[in-house]
């Protein structure tokens, strides 16, 4: 990761490090001396609420697992004793979903945050590629750990989602019974859904690795969306600066991380879990976690089982994609008055499809999801590229120095002015 | 879709001692609660996740050691196999689990036409229900959070017994109650006024039975729930105070960046 | 900031110290659940006792009951084995302690059956003192479950028990 290797080792063992393996001053140019934008609002502070959460995920769920029984007859019985009997566990336990929920969320405000200054621009295709597998990485994982519990709705997602796979042609059912394991959803499922919900979370880590490089490589992108031209000016050191703003950001998401652990754990889980699972009763309202929705939403727009699979893998497959798809010459939404009311459009139509994937799939439920289903095609495929080409944006300011300038400028105006108005 | 009376009422909403974030158990509804489950429920019902230690538990009913050694001896426990290799009976010791009625799910259907009792140990958490869209955005909310779905179905059910109206017929074994899905159950109408007698005052109907049974469940089903909001409470104040420590931190350090 | 060393203490190094001290709080109370989980759940503490029925127990005979997951050896001694435990000399024992502290009645002696060398279970009416004689590193033991000889430092350890009558004994 780049930045700049002004360190020099004070100790003599740092000075015996530094010979042998240069960990500190690697450590000092990524994460201390590295040059961030100075003018970064608390959205940028989601990357570190992400490393924190998916640290947090690791451990909890690394304690949960010394006293979790992947085996179908036990497991919903292992769930419970460590609610009741571990010390603690009925904490970590609740912290743990809940800290599924929270990441997740994270995870949209980062995301969103990339969509709305056009962080996925040139240079960061790659970067915001990586973000695009994170993501799918964590979906897996998510889905992977809402099996263990083995209640009814642990059991049918778990059916549900791998018959998605038997929609391919040909080789479909095949594929199906291979990731069973067997014919239906049975032991050999839950304990290779438990092997792998532990190991995806080390794969992430590794591509976290990976998405921080590439971001260190090319420099954070900030809200004017223009590129850093004077460092010196326009940037502060990543410790103490960035750090200390990312903990704000971080101590106040905690806060409402706290609140969901501690106080309405339930909430964004489901009752029916509470019911072990039975192979041959389904539930009469199956729903997948929240974060899944919207894609859910998609799933059932379709009538077809094959387009239906096709559009849901489209719609996360498509993100990828937006680094060409976006033509516009500017980065960020500040100046692009027309993308950034689109903007807040698709984040709506996201929210709806959100909605829709809650309510039962009939009547007029499904009719907006199919209208809602194409309006998020349509922004990736045919607003994105069209609006770069017509739309008229504002005058960008030359740097980030510029802009900040503007920016208090207008702050002293306005407050001088609500002081005549006293 | 049948038509609109045959959907469930929405069950009315209750008064809890351990609703909200300072909300705790009421001692004495639970010990209420265990004695409705211990003289009705359960002749039907298991409660399976549930050890006699748990009663003496604080947050619970808190029993006090001597009781739940006492109220454990009464039940019996088959353990085994001893050396003659044959399973065999003795009392319960406080580490055991309330034993099930029925020796498995098979057997309770054979005895009830087909019905099977669920389990009780987390019933009033399994039984929960969505309010829909907004309302449900409300739930989570200090203040006004609302997450004793389960428990108020769970009131609302043992007092929603009616006669089967006109045009509505019943298959044999079934009961017209207007809070189950598609209203009708096969568990007749288990309460009623003067059944179990109380000593500490509260009054002997069934509307106060379905409140103590309810509360007893859902102490069963969360039986940590008021320490986990005793160290909620506290973990929440600190990351407040923690967030204003960090951020004026945080000011001081941009004090000279113009930003 | 290095050069403000030798200023006392103001506001901006108060709320620093602080913020720090609220990290380290913040971290440790973070930390101490992860930690405490691996002690024995409540299941795993409720099960503390085991009750034994002794009156089939011959006289000589050596009988093993699972406490705690480990075993416990509830030995009828003959007269000649409470005679021979009585009688050793203190001195004689790398761990000093006369037989009568360790049982409650000298035709009953109760040990947790774990070698106190490695852990090992030590096998029964054997060794050269005819109490027990571990395979593992050779440790012996006599009547009175008191190591002997080999490299366990300690004597068979006695728990917690009690007789409920004369032929029940409660451990634990």
């Amino acid at each position: 990761m780049s930045g700049h290797s002004t360190y020099t080792p004070k100790s003599a063992f740092a000075r015996w490090l530094e010979r042998r393996l240069p960990l500190l001053s690697f450590i000092h140019a990524s994460f201390v001396a590295f040059p961030t934008p100075k003018n970064l609002n608390y959205f940028w502070t989601f990357g570190a609420i992400l490393s924190f959460m998916l640290v947090a995920q690791i451990l909890t769920g690394v304690v949960l697992a010394m006293h979790y029984t992947p085996e179908t007859t036990l497991a919903f019985n292992s769930i419970e004793h460590i609610m009741r009997d571990v010390n603690w566990g009925g904490v970590l336990r609740y912290a743990h979903a809940s800290g599924a929920s929270m990441f997740f969320l994270a995870a949209y405000i980062h995301m969103f945050r990339g969509m709305y200054y056009g962080s996925y621009k040139a240079p960061r295709e790659l970067l915001w590629i990586l973000g695009v597998i994170l993501f799918l990485l964590m979906m897996a994982t998510g889905f992977l750990g809402y099996v263990l519990p083995w209640g009814q709705m642990s059991f049918w997602a778990a059916t549900v989602i791998t018959n998605l796979f038997s929609a391919i042609p040909y080789v479909g059912n095949a594929i199906t019974t291979w990731l069973l394991g067997g014919y239906s959803v049975d032991n050999p499922t839950l304990n290779r859904f438990y092997a792998l919900h532990y190991l995806l979370p080390f794969i992430v880590a590794a591509v976290v690795g990976l998405h921080v490089w590439a971001l260190h490589v090319v420099g954070q992108n900030n809200p004017t969306g223009i590129e850093v031209k004077d460092e010196a000016k326009e940037t502060v050191p990543f410790s103490p600066h960035a750090t200390l703003k990312d903990s704000v950001g971080l101590v106040l998401f905690l806060v409402l991380y706290a609140w969901l652990t501690f106080f309405v754990p339930n909430y964004l889980l489901h009752p029916d879990n509470y019911i072990e699972a039975n192979p041959l009763v389904t539930p009469a309202h199956i729903v997948p976690e929240w974060y899944f929705l919207p894609f859910y939403a998609i799933l059932r727009a379709i009538p077809n089982k094959l387009l239906g699979v096709i559009a849901l893998f489209a719609s996360i497959i498509i993100v990828a994609a937006l680094p060409w798809l976006d033509t516009s010459r500017v980065r960020s939404a500040v100046y692009r008055p027309a993308f950034k009311k689109l903007f807040w459009v698709f984040v709506a139509a996201c929210l709806g499809l959100g909605y829709l994937g809650a309510q039962p799939a009939e009547g007029v439920y499904l009719i907006a999801g199919r209208i809602l289903m194409a309006y998020y095609f349509f922004h990736f495929l045919a607003l994105m590229p069209a609006l770069g080409k017509i739309e008229k944006t504002s005058p960008v300011p030359d740097s980030i120095e510029e802009a900040c300038r503007a920016a208090s400028a207008a702050r002293a105006d306005a407050a001088k002015k609500a002081k005549a108005h006293a | 879709m049948g038509a609109v009376e045959r959907h469930q009422a929405t069950p009315p909403r209750q008064d809890w001692s351990f609703a909200g974030a300072f909300g705790r158990y009421d001692r004495e509804q639970l010990r209420r609660g265990l004695k409705v489950y211990r003289q009705v429920c359960v002749s039907c019902h298991s409660i399976r996740l549930l050890a006699f230690r748990n009663l003496g538990e604080k947050g619970g009913p808190e029993l006090s050691q001597g009781e739940v050694e006492a109220l454990a001896a009464t039940y019996k426990i088959t353990d085994g196999p001893n050396d003659a290799g044959a399973m065999f009976e003795r009392p319960g010791r406080p580490s055991d689990r309330f034993p099930p009625p029925f020796p498995n799910e098979q057997a309770a259907r054979a005895a009830f036409n087909g019905a099977y009792p669920p389990d009780m140990s987390v019933l009033a958490k399994a039984r929960g229900y969505a309010r829909g869209f907004p309302l449900f955005l409300l739930d989570a909310l200090p203040g006004v959070s609302y997450q004793e779905h389960g428990v108020d179905y769970i009131v609302a059910l043992l007092g929603g017994y009616a006669d089967a109206p006109n045009g509505v017929t019943l298959p044999p074994g079934q009961f017209y109650n207007i809070y189950v899905p598609a209203r009708r159950i096969a568990m007749p109408p288990p309460l009623s006024d003067g059944q179990v007698s109380y000593d500490d005052g509260a009054p002997a109907t069934a509307a106060q039975y379905a409140k103590d049974i309810a509360a007893f469940l859902m102490w069963s089903a969360e039986p940590h729930l008021d320490e986990r909001k005793q160290i909620g409470l506290r973990v929440v104040l600190f990351l407040i105070v923690f967030a204003g420590l960090v951020y004026f931190t945080k000011r001081k350090i941009w004090a000279n960046v113009e930003h | 900031m290095s050069n403000q060393k030798t200023a006392a203490p103001n506001r901006r190094d108060i709320l620093f110290v602080a913020t720090g001290a609220a990290t380290a709080v913040a971290t440790g109370a973070a930390v101490w659940p992860l930690i405490a989980q691996m002690n024995p759940d409540a299941s795993t503490l409720a099960l503390a006792s085991t009750e034994l029925d002794i009156s089939g127990i011959s006289e000589g005979q050596i009988v093993t009951v699972k406490w705690r997951g480990k075993p416990v050896f509830v030995r009828r001694r003959t007269k000649k084995e409470i005679e021979e435990a009585v009688n050793t000399p203190l001195a004689e024992l790398p761990d000093p302690q006369p037989d009568s502290a360790r049982v409650k009645k000298p035709e009953w002696l109760v040990v947790v059956g774990v070698c106190t060398h490695l852990g090992c279970i030590p096998l029964g009416h054997e060794g050269e003192f005819d109490g027990w004689f571990c395979p593992c590193h050779g440790s012996t033991y006599d009547t009175s479950g008191r190591i002997r000889s080999g490299p366990a430092p300690s004597n068979l350890e006695v728990p917690q028990y009690s007789f409920l009558s004369d032929a029940k004994i409660k451990i634990g």
